[in-house]
């Protein structure tokens, strides 16, 4: 069971730090006020029931003592956290900047390039980060427990955020601030990259080397489509399962066969022909998709149609209805 | 355990509960002590629905992707256990049972300044709570306690709108609590009842009236605010409409960060009855102690955006913010070291009350301290909106505030009933909730720093040991509320009797019969002692030589 989380930014450390040197000082005041009152406790029990305790009304030199010594303690935290906030506050000048809005309950990022993410953010080890952030709807936080960092992302404000990761890997970011129902999965990955993979990965060619269906699986994990078109059918968006060549009942009543075409528009105008019984939430893709990525994401769905059907929550139109 | 035996005591054939009867009789009672026992029934109901959704809450958590409830029941869940447990259980508890009960009897008064008001305060309160509950009923609510715009004055699809107005009309039920105990204070004290004779508890009431009637008009003025945003879309937070969500956050903290005293200050002074009492001594630094309250209610008005590090506020805001956060600190352990040094050189019993006294130094130390780590800005980027937060106020309003007000409850449950509860049952209750509390929120903090932010239905799957922990924590912890619960009541009619003064403790209230008299005393009483004074005491028949030589008092008193 680890205690604390990885350290994966330059706040790591010196938030770590702080952790450690004030719990060093409150486990001493813990201890020492605990055995006191153990030791009283058992030394000062009551020997004969009329028995009264000595009449001590208190000590002035005692009062000062703990009067100042603590409240020099706290400067020294006060003075500790200062130091590591102010540098929090105050981005370097050198930035690799990044914009990120949340809404509910998505996180869209866009990089300098133009290129945009969902539930995700890569960003390249070593290089000072900033978010720019701004919220579509309600006050949500995007909070970062490895790189010790977060930021309350605030409707009508900009807020920014910074943190050089220091070491590559993949790492949970959630949303900190409550923002309604699906508070809890507003969340995602930061992917720490190599500079030369970063780069490769801004000019989409992460997935050249892969086939498409391989390179579709993962997109559809990256880009969070597995986070609503869950197999089982039991997610916000109907399971893709055997959908593709099948019947689809669409919220309107028509039907629509899941041809390729179909598969296209509903990545890039998600909303243009939605399935009976579900919302109209996915946000549309246009812009973010290259025509690889798009080609292999079809091919992944395709690959889909020889997995078992849920019996409810399936794209494909149950069999009794037109 | 008494030490002294109770010889031939009975209930004294005339008391406020045997005074009239009928259901009239209660409900349009003047008595502060009867208005005390029906606070004590109304916020024991709240207390009941508050921890009911709390169980369920840690039921859901004990799988990852939780899955009793939808995300929505979930949300409401926690929302209504924060504003149930806050503003109709935790902020009236021991201001209005046992404060109501005790501060006439405390200062040798016959009633409070207004006792109609008094009255007026708990059909307030129970306005209020009606509203909360309507809206719990309809809809629920899933706005968070901290009401935070615009989730909730645009975006909520629960009931929020008489949510916000229950809160609301509950405050002036504070209000007209705190004006009421602000005014008998300074006005009823019998002769001899000099300011620093008074009981601490009766210092900490006073301090904790000054936050009810300074603080909790700001936070009705807020909740109106936003309940008109929602109803008639007037711009105040709604950045779509000019407002700005930040403020509501600087008015909603300036009230519910001294609220956060208002819980903690009345246990405060509980705890500094009970200690003297078993200790069978004078409190150790009677002024420091009586100053800290006044001191924590003063300064806790200009720590409120400690709760905002991270909303982008100015930096220089928080640094101030923070330094005067760790200001406020200071008090608050002066109190616990005055407590602990009580304990030098008396003569400790194991009696309940003490039990749940020493109990809440040790949970008010974990509480007080872990303020620190929240206090200072660089760890708490890391802390903010982290289980860590939950943790840190659970054990000062749980293991400090619930500690106090049940471990009161014990210490007067002889005056107010006139019986004894069953000791051993008393004392495993006492050690089954302080286990059972440390084992649910000390996980937390780990939890926290691991970085699991609050309010979530479902999380990672790392995350799941502590909450097990966590959940079984709880399991114990409700057995530790339902033993007192159901013995109290028992004692009640099957208790033994316990006279006029069981333990013996200093106070005026034990000077009256056990239930009181409606008019508290026979005569006025005149008080010619210092307060826990128990060398000056021959009435206590307690063995004052029994003190080994008397050590020199330095400076204090």
């Amino acid at each position: 069971m680890p205690l604390y989380p990885e350290q994966a930014s330059n706040f790591a450390p010196s938030v770590d730090a702080l952790m450690v040197y004030i719990t060093a000082v409150c486990l001493f005041f813990a201890v020492a006020v605990t055995a006191a009152v153990i030791f009283f406790f058992f030394k000062y029990r009551r020997k004969t029931a009329g028995e009264i305790g000595v009449p001590i009304h208190g000590d002035m030199r005692l009062e000062v003592v703990w009067l100042v010594v603590p409240m020099l303690l706290a400067l020294t935290m006060f003075a500790g956290g200062a130091v590591v906030y102010v540098d929090f506050r105050r981005p370097p000048m050198d930035t690799l900047d990044i914009y990120v809005i949340g809404k509910q309950w998505m996180w869209k990022s866009q990089q300098p390039t133009g290129l945009k993410e969902i539930n995700e953010l890569h960003v390249p080890v070593g290089r000072n980060v900033k978010l720019i952030m701004a919220s579509e709807d309600v006050i949500h936080d995007f909070s970062v427990p490895d790189f010790r960092v977060k930021m309350d992302v605030v409707p009508g404000h900009y807020n920014t955020l910074w943190f050089r990761p220091t070491k590559p890997g993949k790492y949970h970011f959630f949303c900190s601030q409550y923002c309604g129902t699906n508070h809890a999965v507003m969340g995602g990955w930061v992917t720490v990259m190599e500079p030369a993979d970063y780069e490769a990965w801004l000019s989409g060619s992460s997935s050249a080397d892969a086939s498409p269906v391989d390179a579709g699986q993962k997109l559809f994990a990256e880009k969070a489509c597995n986070t609503c078109h869950l197999p089982d059918g039991k997610g916000r968006a109907p399971s893709l399962n055997g959908v593709y060549q099948g019947k689809v009942l669409l919220a309107d009543g028509s039907t629509v066969t899941a041809d390729d075409a179909y598969i296209r528009e509903s990545i890039l105008a998600p909303n243009a022909k939605v399935v009976a019984g579900y919302q109209p939430v996915m946000p549309t893709f246009q812009g973010q998709l290259t025509e690889e990525q798009i080609l292999a994401l079809t091919a992944y769905v395709k690959s889909l149609q020889s997995q078992p059907v849920p019996a409810t929550g399936a794209g494909i139109a149950p069999a009794g209805k037109k | 355990m008494s030490s002294l035996p109770a010889a031939g005591n009975q209930l004294p054939r005339e008391h406020y509960l045997n005074a009239t009867y009928g259901l009239r009789s209660w409900l349009l009672t003047t008595d502060h002590k009867r208005i005390a026992l029906l606070y004590l029934i109304s916020v024991t109901f709240f207390f009941a629905i508050g921890g009911t959704f709390a169980g369920v809450i840690r039921i859901h958590l004990l799988t990852p992707n939780g899955y009793l409830v939808t995300p929505e029941t979930y949300n409401k869940l926690f929302t209504m256990h924060g504003v149930a447990m806050i503003f109709f259980f935790l902020i009236p508890s021991i201001p209005a049972v046992l404060g109501n009960f005790l501060i006439p009897l405390m200062i040798g008064a016959k009633d409070l300044a207004f006792p109609k008001i008094n009255l007026l305060s708990w059909y307030i309160y129970l306005v209020g709570g009606g509203f909360v509950l309507y809206s719990f009923a309809t809809g629920g609510l899933d706005t968070g306690w901290t009401f935070y715009t615009p989730l909730s004055s645009v975006y909520s699809n629960s009931a929020v709108t008489p949510a916000v107005l229950g809160v609301f009309i509950n405050g002036f039920s504070s209000i007209l609590t705190g004006l009421n105990f602000i005014v008998t204070i300074h006005t009823m004290r019998a002769p001899g009842m000099t300011w620093f004779r008074l009981p601490l508890f009766v210092w900490a009431h006073y301090a904790t009236s000054i936050i009810f009637i300074l603080g909790t008009p700001v936070i009705a003025i807020t909740l109106l605010l936003a309940g008109l945003e929602r109803m008639l879309h007037l711009g105040f937070f709604n950045p779509a409409l000019g407002g700005d969500p930040i403020l509501f956050q600087h008015l909603f903290w300036f009230y519910s960060h001294p609220a956060v005293y208002i819980m903690i200050l009345p246990a405060m002074g509980v705890i500094s009855e009970i200690i003297p009492t078993f200790a069978r001594k004078p409190i150790f630094g009677y002024t420091f102690i009586a100053g800290s309250s006044i001191a924590i209610a003063v300064i806790g008005f200009f720590v409120w955006a400690h709760h905002m590090f991270l909303t982008g506020e100015s930096a220089y805001a928080a640094l101030t913010f923070s330094l005067l956060s760790y200001l406020v600190a200071i008090p608050s352990a002066v109190k616990v070291f005055n407590w602990t040094s009580t304990l030098y050189k008396g003569s400790i019993s194991y009696d309940t009350p003490m039990l749940y006294a020493l109990g809440f130094i040790g949970l008010f130390l974990v509480g007080g301290l872990t303020g620190l780590f929240l206090a200072c800005l660089g760890l708490d980027i890391h802390l903010h909106d982290t289980y860590f937060v939950i943790a840190h106020f659970h054990y000062i309003m749980v293991g400090g505030a619930v500690m106090g007000y049940v471990g009161g409850i014990h210490y007067w449950w002889p005056k107010i009933t006139g019986r004894l509860y069953p000791e051993a049952l008393a004392r495993v209750a006492a050690v089954t909730l302080f286990v059972g509390f440390n084992l649910t929120f000390f996980p937390q903090f780990i939890l926290g720093y691991l970085g699991m932010p609050r309010r979530y239905h479902s999380y990672p799957p790392e995350f799941q040991v502590f909450n097990v922990m966590s959940t079984a924590g709880a399991s114990i912890l409700a057995i530790g509320y339902l033993l007192p619960m159901i013995y109290l009541t028992w004692s009640m009619r099957y208790g033994k009797v316990a006279g006029r003064n069981p333990w013996p403790a200093t106070g005026l209230e034990w000077q009256t019969d056990s239930p009181p008299l409606t008019e508290n005393f026979d005569v006025t009483p005149e008080v010619t002692w210092e307060a826990y004074d128990f060398v000056n005491r021959p009435d206590l028949g307690l063995d004052v030589k029994s003190a080994p030589s008397l050590a020199p008092a330095h400076g204090d008193d």
